[in-house]
């Protein structure tokens, strides 16, 4: 097991070697010039000569190439051109944002989706399957930002019950001011976790050791919950793992809804202003963010499963 | 069976006698819930086609005396906080919808199922790299991906097509690499090539009418995608730009005149919210009558 974790964790280079690759390409090869996107059509040739050759556009591209390498290695992406910031202090700033809200709408949503879930795979058929089926294709279907459009209209505006903008300052109002944008990435995964819980359930409510522990007289609750639920788990997690990447991309307009800081509302800003460096760090640390996840999701899924390891 | 070299396809052994298009008509008229959504899809079209016809007002005029007005006879959905009518701006704005929702998984589908058909068939390191690429992209959420996409390149309507285009290809490219793959050393297959057909042939012939099934599947079901990325770009101000009408970017201005009217938020919302679920819902048909094993 050691060796296939060692083997993941290997495996992860080239991956993440190509993701740069890929944002390098993006960046530099498809059309569009960065200085005369930052500096504007009005901008003379010589104004622009400058501006590449600070930021390093007049190298051969192999150069760039490599320079950007380790650029993103050792994090060093210069200072953002809005202020005088340093890119990685600025990101420094955003992250712990964006990361208590994907982790705040992870646990709602799982509070939320188990319990319906489990409540339609026992009720299947009857009036709660379907309400939470009804639930879920409207979960489905609505975009987060418009729920959180919603929740902050109705909740902050109108009943004032929660502030209307900001991260807040200290661990009261920090909190305070999570829950909304929490509550509509939360409710958005609740719609597919639920379901996955349900379907998970219904599959394993069909294995031997079910009827086995049914056959044996133990309580229909004991059932479901000591011998159905953890088996039907391990998707439901994997499921939950996967769906982090979601709602880190869907915190990037929850937080521009409800003002908050975070990657998000850095990326989207320094795209407003142009800020080079500053989009530049953004795309790199969303990205290192997927690798990343689905590395530990490789890894977790190896530990709960050891089959999957042996496997090629 | 002999390995003719004109053996049905899988897909169409499978397909019942009254043809893909008819089982799926049963299949929404059989369901209400279905065919309620397939009547709300087709006025969602007559509603787009027709924008300029049915629309009350022009959709970017503006009118200063008449500022966030709320729903009247004259204003169905009330007025923004330019004057503009909110009823044009989301008529018009499902032109932008449906164009962008259609055609990006279109063209997506045309370069990723090339790109996979060919590297699935010739195979050798393109395939690999191909394969590993694709892999990794597949690893971005469509959104995620979409969102870095849009950073890097300017925003406008080609930029939100390629965009689009981008975050799905590899998609499309995985389905059609994995049964092309699949398909590759088919007796079928084998013999067309034993026979001296020339590979292009074989491709179109022989190896595209079989994966065109799972292609469709995944095409009508991102279409839903497609919309709401749109949706989610154009109001993080990356996609479609104003004046021209897009559900996002409705709710990106409503949302700096909340105090103003929150009509023009709600609208555009349910307004995606039931185009999105139509489209789910077809392509949940869609995808019954093509792939059966897949039902949930």
């Amino acid at each position: 097991m050691g060796m296939t974790i060692a083997r993941r964790l290997i495996d992860a280079v080239p991956t993440l070697l190509l993701v740069l690759t890929l944002v390098f390409i993006a960046m530099r090869i498809l059309p569009g010039d960065p200085a005369l996107a930052v500096l504007g059509e009005h901008a003379t040739q010589e104004q622009l000569a400058e501006f590449r050759r600070k930021i390093g556009l007049d190298l051969p591209i192999w150069q760039q190439y490599v320079s950007f390498l380790i650029n993103s290695a050792t994090f060093n992406f210069g200072n953002s051109f809005a202020n005088n910031f340093s890119v990685a202090q600025l990101v420094k700033l955003n992250l712990p944002y964006t990361v208590e809200l994907t982790i705040a709408a992870t646990m709602i949503g799982t509070v939320i989706a188990i319990p319906v879930g489990v409540a339609s795979a026992v009720n299947r058929g009857k009036a709660i399957d379907s309400g939470s089926r009804i639930f879920s294709l409207v979960g489905y279907a609505v975009p987060d930002f418009f729920l959180g459009a919603v929740l902050l209209i109705v909740f902050a505006l109108d009943l004032g019950w929660f502030p209307i903008n900001g991260g807040g300052d200290g661990f009261t109002s920090r909190m305070w001011h999570l829950f909304l944008p929490a509550l509509a990435l939360g409710l958005i995964k609740a719609a597919f976790v639920s379901r996955l819980t349900r379907s998970s359930l219904l599959e394993v409510a069909r294995k031997d050791y079910v009827r086995t522990a049914r056959a044996k007289g133990a309580s229909e609750r004991r059932v479901v919950y000591r011998h159905a639920l953890r088996n039907a788990l391990l998707p439901v997690i994997t499921g939950l793992g996967l769906s982090i990447l979601s709602t880190l991309s869907g915190s990037v307009a929850i937080e521009l809804i409800f003002g908050r800081p975070g990657l998000g509302s850095m990326l989207v800003g320094a795209i407003e202003t142009r800020d080079y460096p500053v989009i530049q760090a953004g795309i790199v640390v969303f990205s290192l963010f997927v690798v990343l996840v689905n590395l530990a999701m490789d890894i977790i899924y190896t530990l709960v499963d050891p089959r999957v390891g042996e496997v090629s | 069976m002999t390995a003719a070299t004109d053996a049905p396809a899988p897909i169409a052994r499978r397909a019942p006698p009254e043809g893909v298009l008819g089982q799926l008509w049963r299949n929404i008229v059989h369901e209400p819930l279905t065919l309620f959504f397939f009547v709300v899809l087709v006025a969602i079209v007559v509603i787009a086609v027709f924008a300029p016809v049915i629309a009350p007002y022009d959709p970017v005029e503006q009118s200063l005396l008449s500022v966030n007005e709320q729903p009247s006879a004259d204003h169905w959905l009330g007025t923004d906080q330019f004057g503009r009518d909110v009823l044009s701006r989301i008529i018009f704005g499902a032109r932008t919808s449906l164009v962008l929702g259609l055609l990006s998984p279109a063209l997506a589908a045309l370069i990723g199922t090339t790109l996979g058909l060919i590297g699935g068939y010739f195979g050798g390191w393109p395939d690999r790299l191909l394969g590993r690429v694709v892999d990794l992209l597949l690893a971005f959420p469509a959104l995620l991906l979409g969102i870095l996409v849009a950073a890097a390149l300017s925003s406008g309507f080609w930029s939100m097509v390629a965009v689009l285009t981008i975050a799905f290809a590899p998609r499309f490219a995985r389905i059609a690499r994995a049964s092309t793959l699949s398909l590759r050393h088919e007796p079928f297959v084998e013999a067309a090539v034993a026979g001296g057909v020339s590979h292009f042939r074989i491709i179109l012939r022989h190896i595209l009418p079989n994966i065109a099934g799972p292609v469709v599947v995944v095409l009508t079901l991102w279409i839903a995608t497609a919309i709401r990325l749109e949706a989610t770009l154009s109001f993080l101000g990356m996609g479609t730009q104003p004046p021209q009408a897009s559900w996002g970017n409705i709710i990106r201005d409503g949302l700096s005149n909340m105090y103003g009217s929150a009509w023009p938020i709600v609208s555009a919302g349910v307004a995606i919210t039931i185009t999105v679920l139509a489209f789910n819902m077809i392509g949940d048909a869609v995808r019954d009558v093509l792939d059966p094993e897949t039902r949930a």
